[in-house]
């Protein structure tokens, strides 16, 4: 039914999708797209670019581990007798962060961050801060608690009972979690450019509004070996950490 | 340290709070620099015993003394002061698996350090001098720089012993120090702790299965039954007709340690994460 | 005076972790320096003048957000229409992503009966995962450029792109939940003569709907997210009329649709929670 609502209210223009012409698009669209360029020039400005990309997806991540692990301490209960006055507070301001996606962000930013990978890396930041705050509370909720209270015993204060007791046991899921986060961040990465976020998304969006396809097409390839290259590192990565 | 027990009862730590309590109507005095042992059959409330002296478990009525100070009666500050004077050993020592032999023994001088120097010692462990005695006391110096989840049961509780001795604690409580060790580790770690203990002149209560090594090595001995005293005797008087009473209907205790399988079943296994549904 | 007593005599203790350590932090130094410099790092740009000024501004609109009734309900509508796009691009990548399962699940192979599945079926089979593959790697934002681009603005780009990204992800996911379960009910029907479709719809599916419906209401909800997103190439909704408001700085405009959205998105998470739990 709502389905049904849908299509009904939204103008679709099937007509222009299936017209003569746009077909007649699509098939320059996609002949072009099969013959990228590699011309050494623009090879150049390409793997830069893609370093740009690279470099804000892991500080992006880097920045959202500081300040998810910051965040996470005010908004988890970590014993009984804690009374937690910060959780409410900080899981509203992680939740409204997590809420925004990141191109929103970028978007945002741009007014004060201006226009560069410089925004889109604050952006990244900001929502994976949202994301990893959450996703570390829980850990540090679910954590055991036998040596965090061995530690109270004794008269150790919360600071350090943290830093001794829980964090240890939950460093494994906290690495888990981060490097999940980084492979979805060179994703959006890839993409936060489209706004004016800086690296790969940028210059397509310059490439494709100049109807240049051939370097449109090198761009999607090269998005799409950054992402199998960071998919690979996170696993080796993920790997190294079993032991 | 002085302690007083007046009159205390209390429920086991872990039992809900409608449970019968572990312990009732407890009067008990322990002088600075004694040393004790507690016995009983298991369910005596040795445990929770130690842990109302430890400041772990608020008593349900009656009070403690600490070196003539009701803990729950001071503030919060004076309470935490307090408590870095005391340790508690658990019988499965709860470590972090991950964490470092020396860091987890390390942490047992956290209520001697500030803030910095904890951080600091987490990059490079300060004192480590302090862990290699401690361990070495224990005969496991070379398992310093070892991960905590690669030593075996005996030898983590041995760790969870050696944390004890790098404190400062003017009391040492330790429960069942010797569930999971063989013998001829028993004598070493029980001497290890009572020459420590008379070192820095702290008093040692320690809770045991194993009679005989009470006897040899505590000149006072606390016999607990169904969470009341039983008896509270020097050692020199404690005769076999005085524990077989003390252990009636549990006589299988008295001739061996009731080693408990199932405590020492490893560190449980990590939560299992949970699910992450993420769009994308 | 022995190796051995010499080696005792200078006790000073080193923690063999500490190269490793340095060289680790050292390491992450060295990347750090070209990671910021590629991305441009500089915080104290957001503090000077001629960016702070216009940013205090405006998020100094933000309050009060703008909520005259005209504007008002032109957001009302502008959310309607993200989810109008959501539901849509959801029923289409349904149709992309139901036939291409439906070949590629191996369980429905009839050749893989006895044996071995024939060469072209396998390859049939291989060329509609590539297909999916090639759908889902391209994010639905590159999809929405492209479309974008043939039939001009507006919410069919977005719908086309929603479809294609998606049905990739769901043929992809529907793939591993059919492969996943027990098959036996499925091959036995096959074995007995029914037809494919006979056998995914009395054999297979009943087995997995519950899982299936799930993950497609689940995807549904990061359909709206996405949609909101796609605005802001032009493909219609709420991010649209985002990105008009932001590029006119207009923070109070701006500041009702975040809050639009914020409760768009947690309306759907409700929604598409209950329905999973009545659902499944």
């Amino acid at each position: 039914m709502l389905t049904v609502a849908s299509f009904w209210t939204l103008d679709l223009q099937w007509a222009k999708f299936f017209s003569l012409d746009a077909m007649k698009k699509m098939g320059k669209f996609i002949a072009e797209l099969t013959n990228p360029t590699f011309e050494s020039a623009f090879a150049k400005k390409l793997v830069i670019a893609s370093l740009e990309t690279l470099a804000m997806s892991a500080l992006g991540t880097l920045i959202a581990v500081v300040f998810g692990l910051l965040l996470a301490v005010p908004a988890s209960k970590s014993h009984a007798d804690d009374r937690a006055l910060w959780r409410t507070p900080t899981r509203l301001i992680l939740n409204a962060l997590r809420s925004i996606p990141e191109l929103v962000w970028a978007a945002l930013l741009l007014i004060s961050a201006g226009l560069g990978p410089f925004a889109g890396t604050l952006a990244l930041g900001l929502h994976t801060t949202g994301v990893l705050g959450r996703l570390f509370a829980e850990a540090i909720e679910n954590a055991p608690p036998g040596p965090a209270q061995s530690l109270r015993v004794q008269g150790v204060p919360e600071g350090r009972i943290f830093l001794y007791a829980t964090l240890p046991q939950i460093v494994p899921q906290l690495m888990s979690y981060t490097l999940y986060r980084w492979e979805n961040n060179i994703r959006a990465a890839a993409i936060l450019g489209v706004v004016g976020g800086g690296g790969l998304g940028q210059m397509l969006s310059f490439h494709m509004g100049l109807f240049q396809m051939q370097e449109t097409s090198s761009i999607l390839i090269a998005m799409m070996l950054l992402v199998a290259l960071v998919d690979a590192l996170s696993y080796l990565w993920r790997r190294a950490m079993q032991r | 340290m002085r302690v007083d027990v007046i009159d205390c009862a209390a429920r086991h730590p872990v039992a809900k709070l409608d449970a019968a309590p572990a312990i009732i109507g407890l009067t008990m005095r322990f002088d600075a620099g004694e040393q004790v042992a507690v016995i009983g059959p298991s369910g005596a409330g040795k445990t929770t015993l130690l842990h109302v002296i430890a400041c772990a478990l608020k008593p349900s009525s009656g009070r403690i003394e600490l070196a003539g100070s009701d803990p729950w009666q001071v503030d919060a500050r004076a309470l935490r002061a307090l408590r870095g004077d005391l340790f508690l050993a658990a019988q499965v020592p709860p470590l972090p698996p991950r964490q470092r032999v020396v860091t987890a023994v390390l942490a047992g001088r956290l209520p001697n350090l500030s803030l910095w120097q904890s951080i600091r010692s987490l990059f490079y462990p300060a004192q480590m001098e302090l862990a290699a005695d401690a361990l070495s006391r224990f005969d496991l110096d070379e398992k310093l720089f070892d991960r905590v989840d690669r030593l075996s049961g005996g030898e983590r509780q041995r760790v969870g012993l050696a944390r004890g001795l790098v404190t400062s604690a003017k009391l040492l409580l330790v429960d069942e120090p010797l569930s999971a060790l063989d013998p001829t580790r028993s004598e070493q770690a029980v001497s290890a702790l009572t020459t420590a203990a008379r070192e820095r002149g702290a008093t040692l209560i320690a809770t045991l299965h194993q009679v005989d090594t009470a006897l040899r090595h505590f000149p006072r001995i606390i016999g607990l039954r169904d969470g009341a005293l039983a008896f509270d005797l020097p050692a020199s008087e404690v005769t076999p007709e005085i524990l077989r009473e003390l252990y009636a209907q549990k006589l299988h205790e008295l001739a061996g340690p009731a080693i408990d399988a199932s405590s020492f079943a490893d560190t449980p296994a990590a939560p299992t994460q949970p699910a992450v549904m993420h769009c994308r | 005076m022995t190796i051995n007593e010499s080696a005792r005599i200078a006790p000073k203790l080193r923690d063999p972790a500490w190269s490793r350590r340095v060289f680790w932090a050292l390491a992450l130094l060295v990347l750090m320096w070209p990671m910021l410099v590629l991305t441009e790092f500089k915080p104290w740009v957001l503090f000077e003048g001629d960016s702070l000024k216009p940013t205090l501004k405006f998020l100094g609109d933000f309050f009060p957000p703008k909520i005259e009734s005209e504007f008002l309900w032109l957001v009302f509508r502008e959310t309607w229409r993200t989810v109008a796009i959501a539901t849509a691009g959801i029923a289409l990548a349904l149709l992309v992503a139901i036939p291409l399962t439906l070949i590629s699940v191996r369980v429905l192979s009839i050749s893989a009966l006895t044996g071995r599945m024939s060469p072209a079926a396998s390859i049939a089979r291989q060329i509609v995962r590539w297909v999916l593959i090639l759908l889902r790697s391209v994010p639905e934002l590159i999809w929405a450029l492209v479309f974008v681009r043939v039939v001009g603005l507006g919410p069919t780009a977005g719908v086309i792109a929603i479809a294609l990204t998606y049905g990739g992800m769901l043929g992809k996911v529907y793939g591993e939940i059919l492969e996943s379960g027990d098959a036996h009910a499925t091959t036995s029907l096959l074995r007995n003569g029914s037809g494919r479709m006979q056998s995914f719809f009395y054999g297979l599916l009943p087995q997995n709907a519950a899982e299936l419906t799930s993950y497609t209401v689940y995807r549904w909800e990061c359909a709206i997210r996405s949609s909101a997103v796609l605005g802001f190439v032009g493909a219609g909704g709420l991010g649209q009329q985002m990105d008009t408001s932001m590029k006119m700085f207009a923070g109070a405009e701006v500041s009702t649709m975040l809050i639009m959205f914020m409760l768009l998105v947690w309306f759907a998470d409700l929604v598409s929670g209950w329905l999973r739990r009545n659902l499944g």
